[in-house]
């Protein structure tokens, strides 16, 4: 239990999705202008990744492993070149099935993401995730508390990027650097901030 | 489609930036620029991913039913990945040795996907060809800026070989540790847009507040 809390922490702080691997960084740039909009795809983005890792991380347990399909009786066969073709399935229904049902129940939010939601699919924190998953041999339970904890950090990230931008627009920015340009300076900000995390060990 | 197909190939390359204008494939700009020569392979991979997939998701673009389209797209997508990281795997192992990460990730490139959303699903196969070039290509000459930037200063040399001699080698040219680190992506990639729109000031944005000058009493 201790080490599941510790690797939570771990994965909200230090090794911070978005701002230590600089992964998701395209929704990441687009979609903080407002505190309200990125929440919602922080929240997305945690509810898929929550989902999509332990299910890649079944997947691979008694699918894709060397010797996984031995209980079928196939012993010896390996498919781990299927990996990344399987988990970005698995991220693109589970993608598709939000699309659904926000469309469906929560018509205000669907709108506000937009060409976003398709997006998620692309979201390289969301495929990072299941690759990290896969690089560190995570067991079940620990795959299931990375899928939600490095969600959180990723949708953390994002709410304090949205809340300094809602800040910074009333800021007299030359003409050239508005809006993007200064938005990627933030972001490099922020980055060498979060690279202090970095140096703690747990 | 009014466009001409040499628009169509231009355009993204400075007017219509997959990357300073668009915000597509940002997270593996920031990732492989710190050398050179990656950043030249990375673009040529991009390129010819996006190039094909714009294509091939064109070609079947009637038949794709809506609900499912993402998963289609995404097939497609992965088989052509799959495809450049073996062709990489053959021909140039050590290139794709320290590729190996980035190449998984062109799967997640927003430009690929992007593109196949906006583009390749309204328009006829020929045309998305193009338009997968020429953005392939636009995302291309940022990934290169950059990394000519990075590594010129960072280490000194440009694709591996030594141009200015750094202090450590004898020279006298002191490197900036700073931009082998990731964050100086950000502020390379910041100050190459605020350039860029200083060069094209029709691509400034709208301020969303204005700042009026106050007489002083």
């Amino acid at each position: 239990m201790e080490g599941l809390i510790s690797l939570a922490v771990k994965a909200v702080f230090v090794e911070n999705l978005a701002l230590s691997f600089f992964l998701g960084m395209c929704t990441f740039i687009a979609v903080s202008k407002k505190i309200s909009t990125a929440l919602g795809l922080g929240i997305s983005v945690m509810v898929v990744q929550a989902i999509t890792v332990p299910t890649n991380n079944l997947l691979l347990t008694y699918l894709l492993k060397p010797g996984a399909l031995a209980w079928a009786g196939f012993p010896d066969v390996d498919l781990t070149f299927l990996g990344l073709i399987s988990y970005i399935g698995v991220i693109a229904a589970m993608v598709q099935i939000l699309e659904m049902v926000l469309d469906k129940y929560f018509p205000p939010l669907y709108n506000a993401l937009g060409i976003f939601l398709p997006l998620i699919t692309v979201n390289c924190a969301i495929l990072g995730g299941s690759l990290f998953m896969v690089e560190r041999d995570y067991n079940f339970a620990e795959a299931a508390t990375y899928g939600l904890s490095s969600g959180f950090g990723w949708a953390l990230a994002i709410t304090a990027m949205a809340g300094v931008r809602e800040k910074l627009k009333y800021s007299d920015i030359p003409d050239g650097l508005q809006g993007l340009g200064i938005t990627f300076i933030t972001a490099g900000l922020m980055a060498m901030a979060f690279m202090s995390f970095s140096g703690v060990k747990l | 489609m009014s466009q001409t197909k040499k628009e169509l190939l231009v355009d993204p390359l400075v007017d219509n930036n997959p990357i300073t204008l668009q915000v597509l494939g940002i997270c593996s700009a920031l990732a492989v620029t710190s050398s050179l020569q990656v950043a030249f392979v990375m673009a040529l991979a991009v390129t010819f991913v996006t190039a094909f997939a714009s294509m091939f998701i064109s070609i079947l673009r009637n038949q794709i039913p809506g609900s499912i389209r993402i998963i289609v797209q995404m097939v497609i997508i992965a088989s052509l990945v799959i495809l450049v990281d073996q062709i990489l795997k053959a021909y140039a192992f050590q290139i794709s040795k320290t590729l190996s990460v980035f190449v998984g990730l062109i799967i997640t490139n927003c430009i690929v996907m992007g593109r196949a959303e906006a583009f390749a699903m309204k328009n006829p196969p020929m045309a998305s060809f193009i338009d997968g070039v020429g953005n392939g290509l636009g995302y291309g000459l940022i990934l290169l800026l950059v990394g000519f930037i990075r590594e010129l200063f960072g280490s000194g040399s440009l694709f591996g070989v030594t141009i200015l001699q750094t202090v450590n080698n004898g020279g006298w040219y002191v490197p900036n540790g700073l931009l082998l680190l990731p964050p100086s992506a950000f502020f390379v990639i910041g100050l190459l847009i605020w350039a860029f729109r200083t060069w094209k000031p029709k691509q400034v944005e709208e301020r969303e507040y204005k700042i009026q000058q106050v007489e002083a009493h």
